[in-house]
C-alpha cells in the first residue's frame, strides 16, 4: 500500500466531518443548531478548496456562503424562537423511495467518476492564480459572457426584492 | 532539524508572541481608553493601582476571574459557551496576515515580521471579519434575554451593512498596489507614498466603516445601555464576559493595524532599511495614533439613532466607496 501523505489524511478526516455534518443539517431538530451545522459543512468545503491549492476560492467560500448567505438564515430563524422546536415527523411515507433514488444516484455517479481517468496537472494554474482568474473573467475569449450574465441576474434579483419590499405597494 | 521542522517552530513561536502582544493591546487599551476619557472630562481617572494605576488592567483581570459565571435558565448552554469564543478567535487570528515589519535577520535566517503572507491577504480579512458576526448573533440568541436578542440583532444588520462599504473601501489600494497581498501592498507604497495621499475617500469610508464593524462610539447601537442595558452580552459575566470585552478591543487593534498597513504606509518610515527593527516602532506607533482616534471620537460624538446609522451606511458610505473605486478603476486605466 502506497503511504498515505498529511495533505490526504487532513482530507480524509475533513471530508468525513463535512458529511457528518451535513447528515446533521438535516436531522437535528433545533433550527438554529442545523443552521450552524450548514456553516460547518459550508466550512469543511473550504478547507478542501485550500487543499486544493485554491485559497482564492476558499476565501470566497467563507465570505459569501458563511458571511452572507448562512448569516442571512441564520438572521431569519433568530426571529422565530418559538416554532424552534418542531416535534412533526421528519420524514413522510415516500421515505423508501427517496432513499432508492438517492441510492441509485449516488451509485451512478461513483461509477462515472470512478471511470474517469483523472489526468494529474501539478500547478496547473502557474504564478498568481488571483491575476489570472481575474483576466479570465474579463477576457472576451473566455469567461466574460458568463460572468456579465451572472451580474445581470443578480441586479434583477435585487431590483426585484426592493420591488416587493416597497411600502405601499402590498395593496394593489 | 529539518526545515519543515523550524518553518512550524517558528510559526508557532510567531502566534504565540502574536496573542501574547494583542493580549497586553488589550490590557492596556482599556486603561488608556479609560486615562484619556478621564483626560477629556477633567476627572483624574484610574489612579490608585500602582504608579498611574498602570496595574489597573491586572486589577480587572484577577476581579473578572473570580466572579461568579451565571447562565440563564433558559439558554442553550452549548451556544451561550461557544459565542465568546467565537468572537474572541477571529478577532486573534485577523492579525495573522498583517506584517508589522520588514523582514530581520535572526539567529542566521532571515525572519518575516508577520505570521503569514497570503496572496490573497485582504480576502482573507474580509472573510475572518465576516465569520466574527457569528460570535455576537449567537450570544444574543443562545441568552433567551429580549435585550440580547435585539441586541444580536442589531449588531448583525449593521455588521452585514457596513461590511459591504468596508470590502469596496479596500479595492482602492488594491487596485493601486496590484496585489491583494499586504505585503505586496506595503511595497507597493514604498514606491509611491502613503496611499492615505491617493486614497482620500478610501481611508474614510474604511475608518467609518471599521469602526461601525467593531461596535464603537458613534456606531454603538448594538450595546446602547439606555435602550438594550447592555446588548448581546446581557447575560454574560465573568470571564466570558470579559472575552466579550477582549474581543472587542482586539478587534479595535486589528481595524487599525489593516488601515495603518493599508493607507499610513505600514512599518515604513525613515531608515527603516538599514534597520528593520524600527519598523515595528514605526508600525506602533501609527496603530496607536489611530487607536487614540478611536477613543477620542468616541468620547466626543453622541450615539446615532438606529435608523440614522442605517441610511448613512447604505445611501452615504456604499455610494461613496463604490464612485472611489469606479473613480480609481478608471484613474488607473486612463494614467497607466
Amino acid at each position: 500500500m502506497e503511504a498515505v501523505s498529511a495533505a490526504q489524511i487532513i482530507f480524509i478526516v475533513v471530508a468525513l466531518l463535512t458529511v457528518a455534518t451535513t447528515f446533521l443539517v438535516v436531522t437535528v431538530r433545533n433550527l438554529i443548531h442545523a443552521a450552524l451545522w450548514l456553516v460547518a459543512t459550508l466550512f469543511g468545503i473550504a478547507v478542501i478548496f485550500v487543499l486544493l491549492d485554491a485559497g482564492f476560492m476558499a476565501t470566497v467560500q467563507i465570505v459569501l456562503y458563511i458571511g452572507a448567505i448562512a448569516i442571512l438564515i441564520v438572521f431569519a430563524v433568530m426571529l422565530t424562537r418559538r416554532v424552534m422546536q418542531d416535534v412533526g415527523p421528519q420524514s413522510n411515507e415516500n421515505w423508501w423511495l427517496g432513499t432508492i433514488v438517492a441510492a441509485v444516484f449516488f451509485a451512478a455517479i461513483s461509477t462515472l467518476l470512478w471511470s474517469i481517468r483523472w489526468p494529474a496537472l501539478p500547478g496547473a494554474v502557474v504564478g498568481d492564480t488571483v491575476l489570472a482568474l481575474g483576466r479570465s473573467l474579463v477576457d472576451p475569449n473566455q469567461y466574460v459572457i458568463p460572468f456579465e450574465v451572472a451580474s445581470v441576474m443578480l441586479i434583477i434579483a435585487l431590483i426585484g426584492s426592493i420591488t416587493l419590499a416597497l411600502p405601499g405597494k402590498q395593496s394593489e | 532539524m529539518s526545515p519543515v521542522i523550524g518553518i512550524v517552530i517558528e510559526a508557532i513561536i510567531k502566534s504565540a508572541l502574536m496573542v501574547f502582544v494583542l493580549a497586553t493591546a488589550f490590557a492596556y487599551l482599556t486603561l488608556a481608553e479609560r486615562k484619556i476619557a478621564a483626560f477629556v472630562q477633567v476627572r483624574k481617572g484610574p489612579n490608585r493601582v500602582g504608579p498611574w494605576g498602570l496595574m489597573q488592567p491586572a486589577a480587572d483581570g484577577i476581579k473578572l476571574l473570580f466572579k461568579e459565571e451565571m447562565v440563564p435558565a433558559g439558554a442553550d448552554k452549548v451556544l451561550f459557551f461557544l459565542a465568546p469564543i467565537l468572537t474572541m478567535i477571529p478577532a486573534m487570528v485577523i492579525m495573522a496576515v498583517v506584517p508589522i515589519g520588514p523582514d530581520v535577520e535572526l539567529f542566521g535566517r532571515s525572519i518575516r515580521l508577520g505570521i503569514s503572507d497570503l496572496n490573497v491577504g485582504m480576502l482573507y480579512i474580509l472573510s475572518v471579519a465576516s465569520v466574527a458576526v457569528y460570535g455576537i448573533v449567537l450570544a444574543g440568541w443562545s441568552s433567551a434575554n429580549k435585550y440580547s436578542l435585539l441586541g444580536g440583532l442589531r449588531a448583525s444588520a449593521q455588521m452585514i451593512s457596513y461590511e459591504i462599504a468596508l470590502g469596496l473601501s479596500i479595492i482602492g489600494p488594491i487596485i493601486l498596489a496590484g496585489t491583494m497581498s499586504l505585503q505586496g501592498i506595503i511595497t507597493a507604497q514604498q514606491q509611491s507614498t502613503w496611499y492615505v495621499l491617493w486614497q482620500p475617500v478610501g481611508a474614510l469610508v474604511f475608518f467609518l466603516a471599521g469602526l461601525a464593524e467593531v461596535n464603537r462610539a458613534p456606531f454603538d447601537m448594538p450595546e446602547a445601555e439606555q435602550e438594550l442595558t447592555a446588548g448581546y452580552f446581557t447575560e454574560y459575566s465573568g470571564m466570558k464576559f470579559s472575552l466579550f470585552f477582549m474581543g472587542e478591543y482586539i478587534k479595535m487593534v486589528a481595524v487599525c493595524a489593516i488601515a495603518t498597513t493599508l493607507f499610513l504606509g505600514g512599518y515604513l518610515g525613515p531608515y527603516v532599511e538599514q534597520l528593520p527593527w524600527l519598523g515595528i516602532l514605526y508600525f506602533t506607533i501609527k496603530t496607536t495614533a489611530l487607536l487614540f482616534l478611536m477613543i477620542w471620537i468616541r468620547l466626543t460624538l453622541p450615539r446615532l439613532r438606529y435608523d440614522q446609522l442605517m441610511a448613512f451606511g447604505w445611501k452615504v458610505l456604499l455610494p461613496l466607496a463604490l464612485a472611489n473605486v469606479v473613480v480609481t478603476a478608471t484613474a488607473t486605466v486612463l494614467l497607466g
